[in-house]
């Protein structure tokens, strides 16, 4: 998951902006550390040989000098910042080879649920993409704020109910990697991490084949036990019913995640707050 | 009649909390015991509890947040062994318990060790400094102390009675709504924080009064000291961005209590408006607490250096324009949200610019060290290792700032690190430095500088022991407020961490037995010229303790340094300034305004957690009658007659004429 280590365009992009901008800085930072200890060190009251300039408490050309150093760094880092922004938009398209895969992320309590509305399939805690593709996210939350992360793919980004935000990624090397959510959730949070598997774009026709296969079958009825709280330690795959699934969640057709009340009908739990996770 | 109240918030299945608790009920039980025993209880309520004196509620602040910061700490020692050990396991904290532990650390760190601390050396020093006799509200002054305190024990209570928020120290919602979090976590939280949030309020309202409308003569803005400025700019960004806080809690709190739809999911509810209310105080927030640092650092750096501040026009400027942009940055805090690029790059731009101000004022400190004598005391060594350390910080921060890097390291353990680089590097730090700088002013005593020196480098380098290895397991991915964890690469700067909290454990340690040792050796230790580090401002020119009425003359200023002038024309004349007639000084009147308010409010705190309505209303009534037999009273101040005001000050100039300066030598 190292960050320094990317896997895609956009991870690589956000990478080396982090890098060129600790750079930049050290420029500056690493001189005047050296002088704050320098002059800490050589103006010690036990050295005779330091002039003691008890007047020297104004100098023009100085202020001049140390307004300029922090705003010429601010200027070239501000060009950054800016162009950075516009090009590594969560939004902007990412091209790739092949035609874009669609993928529609839902954050639950707590688990990640991938719906992929052209294959007719979703998968739970398991991210499969083909290598090279654009890959075009739409994300919501059930209930809560959940944050979509990859961190060698690069750019997270907020999941909310009621609202869809859009990133678009690219993987680039075939491989397993992971992802996790970061922003905390709750209860569950910490197992919200989930596994990415890059497969070759040729394999990919045929892993959707074979988890359409699978009996289970993901509507409103399963979503809707799915999205009760709860940690998710099995892969589950399903076939999609019906492909507007994410749509209904986003525009709260299907109601927010109950949140531990109705979860705890399943266990025994006590008032006063300490509830059963 | 108890509302949701009964046995089972007691968690008794949860030894931790409960061991604590108890360990902390006996020994307050045992230091009440004690202190009636002794007869020690009329003492405390006529000179402490129910004083009005500026410097007595800055030492009741400075002991609330030291008090504080036990717990906090506490907190932190658990959640770095909880990281440490939690590979592949479950820890040895649950989740439901981990989780209050982060989100009361960042609560009590914030509000009740970082806010009272600035506040208590702000009450403390700044009339002094000022040269004049008190505060501009001397009663609402020990109000807002006591409602602060009454947050604090609101949040403690919750350790033993019920359960804290699980949800982080802002409460996100919808995660924070009635829905998600049921129990009454959230209550405490938000209640604690509305109760300290008038504290707060009223405190920063003062300060600002007191610094605008209460100079002694000749104290014009432009000679005001630094910390004197750092001081109005915290408390206009206090009064400017805390209602904004009171706000949104009370937003929060009609969604949970009333039901409605601020912030919920369902009908209209909008988190992404929380979202900007909070960090609109949020941000300004941070600054509110480091701009009294700077202040502090500033005095320090020029004092030890033998020198007057570099640049001191520069410094105000820089001062004020942090306070400005400070204001216009919250959204930082979301780039995440997709609020799209032109809105994500300006934000960044901006956040930067506060960069360059904070950073002239570096320079500006590494030049008022140049041609210096520098003394490396206790005080110093926390001003140079703050230099180096807010460097790393800033350096840091600004990365954040620039939007596609803030993209991978948003709410990472980076983030962590570095948002802990600037408030222990950059706060705590001028926290430390101004209590060991001004302790004798306040007691009359120094500290200890063995120990004190100590607990310096245990501090700093158990900080960098237990941060950076925050910094790279961010840059490998990890995020914060993870409760357990399967990634391998992650677990062994967890476990470098946990060591350097233990060498920042020593720090604490050395800090606490400083303060003991310094207390035994009092008499070894005694300050009796009131100057102890030949000092440039006028809180030196007053004995140590200060008179209750400070400057038995205002003071007269002529220029920036106002003592060090003082002194300096002394030793040229060698006569000592002639002194005039000594008067009459009337002073106010001490007030229990500020704790029987408090205990109204803490008993209407506790009972809105519990929806226990008639306490409500019973608290609410009795804190409104309070402030009513206040407004009507008769005298509020007292005399305090020549022959006294010249006794006590001719003892302190017999002793000031011993005094060793360099002012006036060169």
């Amino acid at each position: 998951m190292n960050l320094l280590d990317p896997q895609g365009p956009v991870a690589a992009a956000n990478s080396t902006i982090l890098v060129d901008s600790v750079f930049i800085m050290l420029v500056i930072v690493v001189p005047t550390i050296f002088a704050i200890l320098a002059f800490a060190f050589w103006f010690r009251a036990s050295n005779p040989r330091a002039r003691f300039q008890p007047a020297f408490v104004y100098s023009g050309r100085v202020e001049m000098v140390v307004w300029a150093i922090p705003a010429l760094t601010v200027i070239l880092l501000g060009g950054v910042a800016w162009i950075g922004s516009h090009q590594l938009d969560p939004a902007a398209p990412v091209p790739g080879t092949g035609n874009p895969v669609r993928i529609q992320a839902v954050s639950l309590d707590w688990k990640w649920l991938f719906i992929y509305p052209d294959q007719r399939i979703a998968t739970v805690n398991t991210l499969t993409v083909p290598a090279g593709a654009e890959l075009n996210f739409q994300l919501t939350s059930s209930s809560v704020m959940n944050t979509f992360f990859i961190p060698q793919l690069g750019s997270m980004i907020y999941t909310m109910n009621g609202m869809v935000t859009k990133l678009n990624l690219r993987a680039d090397n075939e491989g397993k990697l992971q992802g996790l959510s970061a922003h905390f959730s709750g209860d569950g949070f910490p197992d919200m991490m989930f596994d990415v598997n890059v497969i070759s774009p040729l394999a990919f026709p045929d892993w959707v084949a074979s988890t359409a296969k699978t009996d289970a079958v993901l509507n409103e009825d399963n979503y809707k036990k799915l999205m009760q709280q709860g940690v998710e330690k099995g892969r589950p795959t399903y076939r999609l019913e019906d492909p507007r699934l994410f749509d209904l969640i986003a525009t709260q057709h299907i109601p927010p995640g109950p949140g531990p009340e109705l979860a705890s009908e399943a266990g025994p739990t006590h008032s006063g707050g300490h509830d059963a996770r | 009649m108890l509302g949701k109240l009964d046995w089972s918030a007691i968690p008794f299945d949860q030894p931790i909390p409960l061991i604590a608790g108890a360990v902390v009920l006996i020994a307050i039980l045992a230091v009440l015991i004690w202190v009636v025993a002794k007869g020690h209880l009329p003492y405390l309520w006529h000179e402490w509890i129910t004083s009005v004196d500026h410097k007595r509620i800055g030492v009741m602040y400075i002991l609330l947040a030291s008090v504080m910061l036990l717990r906090g700490g506490s907190d932190a020692i658990m959640m770095r062994i909880q990281q440490a050990v939690a590979y592949q396991s479950q820890g040895y904290l649950p989740p439901e318990h981990y989780n209050q532990i982060f989100s009361a650390h960042g609560t009590i760190m914030i509000f009740f060790v970082a806010m009272p601390f600035v506040i208590g050396l702000m009450n403390l020093v700044v009339p002094l400094q000022l040269g004049v006799r008190d505060v501009a509200f001397p009663t609402l002054n020990s109000v807002g102390f006591w409602l602060t305190a009454t947050g604090a024990l609101l949040v403690n209570l919750s350790l033993v009675i019920g359960e804290f928020a699980r949800t982080g120290w802002l409460a996100f919602p919808p995660l924070s709504e009635l829905s998600y979090s049921p129990g009454v976590g959230v209550d405490y939280y938000a209640w604690s924080l509305q109760i300290s949030g008038v504290g707060t309020l009223v405190a920063g309202i003062n300060l600002v009064t007191t610094v605008l409308k209460l100079r002694t003569k000749g104290m014009n803005y432009l000679r005001m000291p630094m910390f004197c400025w750092t001081t109005l700019a915290s408390n206009l960004l206090i009064v400017a961005a805390f209602p904004i806080l009171t706000a949104t809690l009370a937003m929060l709190l009609l969604d949970r209590y009333l039901g409605f739809h601020f912030f919920t999911n369902e009908a209209g509810g909008n988190v992404m408006m929380f979202m900007n209310l909070i960090w609109a105080w949020g941000h300004p927030e941070v600054y509110i607490l480091v701009l009294p640092a700077f202040g502090i650092f500033s005095e320090v750096v020029s004092t030890f250096s033998g020198k007057a501040l570099f640049g001191y026009r520069s410094m105000v400027l820089a001062t004020m324009a942090i306070c400005v942009v400070s204001f216009m940055v919250w959204l930082h805090h979301f780039f995440t949200m997709g609020a799209g690029p032109d809105v994500n790059a300006i934000f960044g731009i901006a956040s930067m610019i506060i960069a360059i101000p904070t950073g002239v004022k570096i320079y500006n400190w590494l030049f008022t060290m140049y041609g210096g004598r520098i003394r490396f005391e206790t005080p110093m060594l926390w001003s140079v290792g703050f230099m180096v350390t807010f460097i790393v910080g800033g350096l840091t921060g600004v990365l954040l700032a620039v939007p596609p890097a803030d993209f991978m390291l948003h709410n990472s353990m980076f983030l962590v690190a570095h948002f802990h680089n600037v408030i222990i590097g950059g706060v705590l730090f001028g926290a430390f430095a101004g209590f060991e700088y001004w302790f004798p002013k306040a007691f009359g005593f120094r500290l200890d500088e063995r120990w004190g020196k100590a607990g310096f480098w245990f501090t700093f380098f158990g900080f960098f022991i237990t941060f950076v290895p925050l910094y790279i397991a961010g840059m490998l991915g990890m995020t914060r407020r993870m409760q357990h964890y399967d990634v391998a690469a992650w677990r062994p700067w967890m476990i470098v961490a946990a060591v350097g909290m233990a060498v920042l454990t020593i720090g604490v340690i050395c800090q606490i037995v400083q303060l003991v040792v310094s207390i035994r050796n009092r008499e070894a230790l005694r300050d009796r010229t009131g100057d102890p580090w030949d000092g440039r401002s006028l809180e030196w020119a007053t004995s140590s303790p200060p008179p209750v009425f400070n400057f038995a003359f205002n003071p007269d200023v002529r220029g920036e340094d106002a003592y060090w002038d003082i002194k300096a024309s002394a030793k040229q004349q060698s006569v000592d300034a002639d002194r005039p007639e000594y008067q009459d000084i009337e002073m106010p009147r001490n007030s229990p305004t500020g704790f029987v308010c408090a205990f109204f409010a803490t008993l209407m705190g506790f009972a809105l957690i519990w929806h226990i309505w008639w306490m409500v209303i019973l608290g609410g009534l009795g804190a409104w009658a309070t402030f009513v037999v206040f407004a009507w009273r008769d005298h509020d101040e007292y005399v305090i007659p020549a022959e006294e005001v010249a006794a006590i000050d001719r003892v302190n100039v017999e002793e000031r004429r011993g005094l060793v300066s360099m002012a006036g030598t060169v």
